[in-house]
């Protein structure tokens, strides 16, 4: 990753003296050796503080819409697969100009769910963390804790099918092999045999947990209303409590608005403070929008987002 | 603390067997409140067809006009079963006669996700239903709305997502 990280650094170098972009969405380290922050590069100084390596989760395009630009200023961003579908799906639907976008695609081979980290390392800090192999080693003073790939990396990664952008405009050494044998679908498949009150049980006890805190929108790259529907006071569409029956609702209805968008970076879950298994529902509702109207999001820059479309002959044996 | 574990959990065996004398004794008398979202260019004009010709159907809808079923936000059906409905129907003008011209196709789609989602997560099928009905069709009216009545019924009153049940919100 390290020689990634220098090409990472160079190319972004290269780009802002030339002037190609004004800025240069990235990662930067984070308030801890395993986790990282987003940055705005815009000199040839702010080069040296990007990295790319495990720890970085956050979804960058969400701050595509964000970044201050003057008119046909062009901004870069640092893409990883999730990161791509992101902005492709930003282009779908009208947000960015596809060539207001520089993309720089990574080589991406999963996250770190930073709380799977947080188990094993308790409170210690770590000052350093590398990727060995197959195993991730977390060093601080005194300690060394390490642990299995598979151990560590987020939910949504080992479901990845798309590890890199669909579309990219430069890549950092080279785009990596997509496993789709390793893309699970057992936790979806084992779950839908459950009975229904087993579900309804299920998902009680998750968004029971909620405290409504909005972190999974806030990190959403999907969630870019300007007023959220839970935020309108006229209507109130919802109790500010935490009464699970408005808590589910928040919850069904923010699947149902990503229903056809979700590009699955399972940037919701890591933001989670509570550990509330958010993407169970995505998951269903992705297959849905795919097996129902042929519809995956985030691949293709100028198709109709499917919930906006629709096809005269779409199935309708749910209608009497 | 045994002792009051042993109070508690018997005062709540007392308050569950309350509940179920309760729901027994509501069984035989309760009727379904469902609330009826009806296009009005076609599905409205299908329950009043079906009312000027004096066609017989259960007196558990609750009709809502609305311009187009394209109107109907997901939102408003959880808000239904939120508030005490014990079942929803969305009836919208059949594919390629809506009056706005797609607005029925980009209705069924959302309704195809919301229904997918309730069911996944384990909401009862029945409680939620759609129906095309158009102008004419008086007799599909109240057989539509025979069959979500009865398929309610079966259901029981509404638990799921419900958020506060209040006393004159149990009598009809």
């Amino acid at each position: 990753m390290a020689n990634v990280e220098q090409l990472l650094r160079d190319k972004v170098e290269e780009l802002l003296k030339e002037k190609k972009v004004s800025c240069v969405i990235g990662h930067a380290r984070g308030s801890t050796a395993f986790r990282s922050t987003p940055v705005f590069a815009r000199s040839e100084a702010d080069t040296d503080g990007l990295i790319f390596d495990i720890t970085c989760g956050n979804n960058l395009a969400q701050y595509l819409r964000r970044c201050d630009r003057a008119q046909g200023d062009r901004v870069g961003i640092v893409a990883k697969g999730c990161d791509g579908r992101a902005v492709v799906q930003y282009v779908a639907e009208g947000q960015v100009k596809r060539e207001d976008v520089l993309i720089i695609g990574v080589p991406c081979e999963g996250v770190l769910d930073h709380r799977k980290v947080r188990d094993r390392v308790q409170d210690r800090d770590v000052s350093r963390c590398r990727v060995d192999g197959e195993t991730v080693v977390f060093e601080g003073k005194d300690f060394e804790v390490s642990m299995d790939r598979s151990d560590v990396l987020s939910d949504s990664c080992k479901r990845c099918r798309y590890p890199n952008p669909p579309v990219y405009d430069v890549f950092i050494t080279e785009p990596v092999e997509a496993a789709p044998e390793k893309c699970g679908r057992q936790e979806l498949e084992k779950f839908e045999e459950l009975g229904a009150s087993e579900r309804w049980a299920f998902f009680e006890k998750e968004f029971a947990k909620c405290i409504r805190c909005y972190a999974c929108r806030n990190a959403c790259p999907m969630c870019y209303c300007e007023e959220c529907f839970v935020d309108q006071s006229d209507p109130q569409w919802f109790g500010k409590s935490t009464d699970l029956s408005d808590t589910m609702l928040f919850h069904i209805v923010r699947a149902l608005h990503t229903a056809g968008r979700c590009v699955e970076c399972g940037a919701c879950e890591r933001a989670c403070p509570l550990g509330i298994n958010l993407s169970l529902l995505n998951q269903r509702v992705e297959r849905e929008v795919r097996e129902r109207f042929g519809y995956t999001p985030g691949l293709v820059p100028d198709q109709i987002p499917a919930m906006a479309a629709y096809n005269e002959e779409d199935k309708q044996e749910f209608i009497l | 603390m045994k002792e009051r574990m042993d109070s508690t959990r018997s005062h709540q065996e007392h308050k569950a067997d309350d509940k179920r004398a309760e729901r027994t004794e509501t069984r035989n008398s309760w009727q379904p409140r469902i609330l009826a979202f009806l296009c009005n260019w076609c599905s409205y004009a299908g329950a009043d067809l079906a009312g000027v010709s004096r066609i017989q159907y259960p007196p558990n809808i609750r009709a809502v006009r609305v311009p187009c079923s394209g109107r109907v936000n997901p939102i408003f059906i959880l808000k239904c079963l939120q508030n005490g409905f014990d079942g929803v129907l969305v009836s919208g003008c059949h594919p390629g006669d809506c009056h706005y011209i797609s607005g029925n196709y980009v209705a069924r789609r959302k309704f195809a996700v919301l229904k997918t989602v309730l069911e996944f997560m384990g909401l009862e099928p029945g409680r939620v239903q759609f129906s095309w009905v158009s102008a004419g069709e008086g007799e599909k009216f109240a057989q539509v709305v025979t069959r979500v009545t009865e398929d309610v019924k079966r259901l029981g009153p509404a638990r799921k997502l419900v958020k506060a049940v209040r006393s004159s919100d149990t009598k009809d």
